[in-house]
């Protein structure tokens, strides 16, 4: 216990993060394999690990660059669906599953990831809350896009419409997205280990980047835009490379999650998805990814607590979501807090609290 | 420690004695800006030597800390150039102008306040780090190497301060003297070539001013850089200043050494007032 | 004449996001949060004239009535119990709750009325316009709301600039602390921003669910998205701007979905905010916001 106080925070975060994946995945495979985990939550642990490298993800965007985005499903859409369509271009290849899932994550990321850059550039300069606006706008966008969107591929190659499967023209194969009714026909090879790797690399990428040069700059930037010009840091260049870095993970992130089931439409990644990823990180903690891990974890997982509650699960979710705001914000809650804290631990350094104090915006 | 002779140099403008073969640090040519109608400042004509420490005067509102945004490019100038070791820095975005060798604190601290002190400085040596992005995501192709030559010094820096102990304290929670230091010993992490301290000795107590003051002497002297302040302390003014600059309502209405200045008649009347008018003496 | 008559069309979809503009704006500018639940007081408020006129049989101007009244009080309650104790908490924060307060009401009126759609009968009494032998036809409730919409605009305008409370809520708006320490109650005037605004979204979704007759616990949940949109693109924090964006917003989707293409047109609307946002960062009406160094 004494080893670990003295370690830097940053490996202390680390091993936590890493550890507690790791812990998961080592419980939950062998159990997963002899079938003693019940279908409802088996069925829940590709999507939850897509969603805890989408929330690590907006985490990026969110608590280390300090900007608002709340369009995070539409990059997880632009992955999904150019995932689901590279695989379908592999369809007649002998290529083992997995290779076929990296391909699809892969394509799904960069896509994401050009997507990110489209948003981005334009945006990124702009101050204040206008990149939340852009993004929700993006995100909108992208979900009215796939929508009216129909592709199919056959040995002419890729095929695509704005207005029916009709007019693909496709030769002895059936269109791959159908606008509307999404995709359907997705092989289903996603996996428990691929999801639990995704995460690892999702940390790894996360986790050496704000340590590093270029998170400290992010982190600056976030603290003080003006201070952080001052000292020649090329704001644009950072805001960008976050931002972008964050799209590609949840473009991944889509692409998972996409196979993981045999159908799927655009609307899945609506206005809604961006803001339960919002809830994840935001009640995970701003910049705290172990914490942003168990929230997701736990939120994904209650209203699957509350299924006995049936009609009132999602009212207790939202009552809950409500409660733990106000409790974790509010002045007086805080106030009352500190002096029991105080009672407690009377001859806690002071040097400590005044850190605290300062920690607060 | 002791002053140099401030001799004239071609372009109307004074520079102590030992920087006189050397091109000006920085130079100003006619700068100016409007917000509005309103001349915030008006040909605004200064030169710095290499190794000085100048300063920048002038009642509340006389365009001080504008100046400062100028000549960083916070605020584009309307008009003027700036010559920042002989190169305009025109059209120059802010970070562009501190590669240059323009680095700067300021009046109302800003800090990173959620990062550590250390983190602090280590921001300000971003340029000089040489990690590459993907150095930064894989903790590859010479990361180790980077990250400890800016760790190694970030702590040089902080023990120029006296901030050893503090490297791992949240920089928010300093006291605010040591976070006036931090603020400076960031501001000197990117190298500068000239260094301008907005009102560095503001809310301190005299002890700790007179550390300021040592302090800005051995910032030029082991740095070797100009150094220029806005302060209202006269006394800190008067001490450490090679050459003064006076500005009020936007313009320069002296320039020259503590001395010429102290006994400036303009100077006093911006100061104080007319003093036949006496009201304005009178109510004070 | 079709043109004529989705401008019509258009002015008229645009003055119900206007309406549900206002709140947003008022709301952004005195408390400077995004009140994300505002589309679901607008759905509460389209219930309860539901349930006025259908089960109570009331007139339409009384079922409008109760609906404004008791949106109102839930715009204070709402206010007191999930906004107040965030006042001084981080801007994310009180936007995750009002996100709370919107599923909480989303699933609220799922419990009482069903997933069903009902569908709402019109409370406006006359008939239609027919104009050139019947080749122009205004209907009825497009009347109404725009001249609605006309009259909240110049209500409000007096309002804030004629009223000593009206008076305090652009001092607060400007400046919290120093309208706080010139004796104005910050609390109150919050309270009666919240009212104002959510009397609007009854209003508001009383004449949506009259044009667009189906009422869903999810009806708010666009155009709340919509006329949020809206608020930005005439400038986020000013009344004039939330008409105007609210007005173009309607105009932009009527014409995409009559010109270029209906399934689009969503996607039609919003590049055109991403695009005013690029020229003018502030929206069409906002201010200039400099930063001091």
């Amino acid at each position: 216990m004494e080893k670990i106080k003295n370690m830097s925070k940053f490996t202390r975060t680390n091993i936590e993060c890493y550890g507690m994946v790791l812990l998961a995945f080592v419980i939950l495979l062998p159990l997963q394999n002899a079938g003693l985990i019940s279908y409802s939550i088996a069925g829940q642990l590709v999507p939850i690990c897509t969603y805890i490298v989408m929330a690590v993800s907006l985490n990026l965007t969110v608590g280390f660059l300090g900007e608002l985005s709340l369009g995070h499903a539409g990059f997880m859409s632009v992955g999904a669906f150019s995932g689901v369509i590279a695989v379908a271009c592999l369809k007649n290849t002998v290529a083992p599953d997995w290779t076929k899932l990296l391909v699809a994550i892969i394509v799904g990321g960069i896509l994401a990831g050009v997507a990110g850059l489209i948003v981005g550039v334009p945006v990124i300069r702009l101050r204040g809350d206008y990149l939340a606006i852009v993004t929700l706008a993006f995100g909108e966008i992208i979900k009215n896009i796939i929508n009216c969107l129909y592709v199919g591929v056959d040995k002419n190659g890729l095929h695509f419409s704005m207005t029916s499967a009709d007019e693909l023209g496709l030769v002895d194969a059936s269109p791959v997205l159908k606008g509307p009714q999404g995709a359907t026909g997705i092989p289903k090879i996603s996996t428990f280990t691929s999801g639990v790797l995704l995460i690892l690399f999702t940390l790894f990428v996360v986790l050496n980047l704000i340590n590093s040069k270029t998170g400290r700059a992010v982190t600056a930037i976030r603290d003080n835009r003006i201070a952080a010009e001052s000292v020649g840091i090329n704001i644009t260049r950072y805001k960008l490379t976050a931002f972008v870095i964050s799209a590609i993970l949840a473009g991944m992130a889509g692409a998972l999650y996409a196979m993981n089931f045999s159908s799927i439409a655009a609307r899945k990644f609506d206005f809604n998805t961006s803001i339960l990823v919002l809830v994840f990180v935001v009640l995970g903690g701003m910049g705290n990814i172990p914490g942003t891990i168990v929230a997701t974890t736990l939120l994904y997982m209650l209203p699957e607590l509350l299924r006995q509650f049936a009609d009132y699960r999602m009212l207790i979710y939202a009552v809950v979501l409500i409660v733990v705001m106000v409790a974790t914000n509010s002045e007086r809650i805080k106030l009352f807090a500190d002096k029991i804290k105080a009672r407690f631990s009377r001859e806690e350094d002071i040097t400590d609290a005044a850190g605290k104090g300062g920690g607060t915006k | 420690m002791s002053k140099d002779k401030m001799v004239p140099v071609p372009s109307n403008a004074i520079v102590p004695e030992r920087d006189i073969n050397k091109i000006p640090i920085l130079e100003t040519h006619h700068l100016g800006i409007d917000f509005g109608g309103l001349k915030a400042v008006d040909e605004f004509s200064i030169t710095v030597g290499r190794t000085e420490i100048s300063g920048l005067i002038g009642p509340n509102g006389a365009g001080k800390t504008t100046v400062f945004n100028l000549l960083t490019n916070v605020y584009q100038p309307t008009r003027g150039t700036i010559l920042l070791d002989g190169k305009s820095t025109a059209k120059k975005s802010t970070a562009q102008i501190n590669k240059m060798g323009i680095a700067r604190t300021f009046q109302n601290i800003r800090l990173f306040s959620n990062m550590s002190v250390i983190d602090n400085v280590r921001v300000g040596l971003h340029n000089s780090t040489n990690q590459s992005l993907a150095a930064s995501l894989t903790r590859l192709f010479g990361y180790k190497t980077s990250e400890r030559k800016s760790l190694e010094e970030a702590m040089e820096l902080l023990s120029f301060f006296h901030m050893d102990d503090m490297a791992n304290r949240q920089a928010g929670s300093l006291p605010y003297g040591a976070q006036r230091r931090l603020e400076i010993a960031r501001a000197l992490a990117t190298r500068p070539g000239i260094i301008l301290l907005d009102e560095p000795a503001a809310g301190m107590n005299p002890s700790e001013t007179a550390e300021l003051m040592e302090n800005i002497r051995r910032i030029r002297d082991n740095f070797n850089i100009a150094v220029m302040l806005i302060e209202h302390d006269m006394n800190l003014v008067m001490n450490i200043c090679e050459g003064i600059c006076v500005l009020d309502h936007g313009k320069v209405i002296a320039k020259g050494s503590p001395d010429e200045i102290r006994s400036n008649p303009k100077v006093i009347e911006a100061y104080l007032g007319k003093k036949k008018g006496g009201v304005e003496g009178g109510e004070e | 004449m079709t043109f004529i008559s989705n401008l019509i069309n258009g002015i008229s979809l645009g003055s119900v996001y206007a309406i549900i503009a206002l709140g947003y704006t008022m709301v952004y500018g005195i408390a400077k949060m995004l009140n994300f639940a505002h589309g679901d007081v607008i759905m509460v408020g389209a219930y309860m004239a539901f349930c006025a006129m259908s089960y109570l049989s009331l007139p339409p101007i009384a079922a409008i009535l109760l609906a404004m009244a008791v949106c109102t009080v839930l715009g204070i309650v709402i206010e007191a119990l999930a906004y107040k104790p965030l006042r001084k908490a981080s801007s994310l924060a009180v936007l995750i709750t009002a996100i709370g307060v919107s599923y909480l009401l989303q699933n609220i009126a799922l419990l009482i009325w069903g997933s069903a759609p009902k569908s709402f009968n019109s409370v406006v009494g006359f008939d239609s316009i027919s104009l050139f032998d019947g080749r122009l036809i205004i209907t009825s409730e497009t009347v109404v709301t725009v001249i609605a919409c006309i009259v909240i605009m110049l209500g409000l305008t007096l309002f804030t600039k004629k009223t000593k409370i009206g008076k305090g809520m652009r001092a607060v708006s400007e400046d919290k602390d120093a309208a706080e320490l010139m004796g104005i109650n910050v609390n109150v005037t919050i309270s009666v921003t919240f009212a104002i605004g959510s009397a609007l979204a009854a209003i508001a979704g009383v004449l949506l669910c009259s044009a667009y007759p189906t009422l869903m616990p999810t009806t708010g949940s666009m155009p709340g998205i919509k006329a949020f949109t809206a608020a930005v693109f005439g400038g986020i924090g000013s009344i004039p701007g939330a008409m105007l964006g609210g007005i173009l917003l309607g105009l932009i989707e009527i014409f995409s979905k009559a010109y270029i293409s209906t399934a689009l047109s969503d996607a039609i609307v919003f590049a055109v905010l991403i695009v005013v946002l690029l020229v003018r960062p502030t929206g069409i009406l906002g201010k200039k916001i400099a930063e001091k160094v």
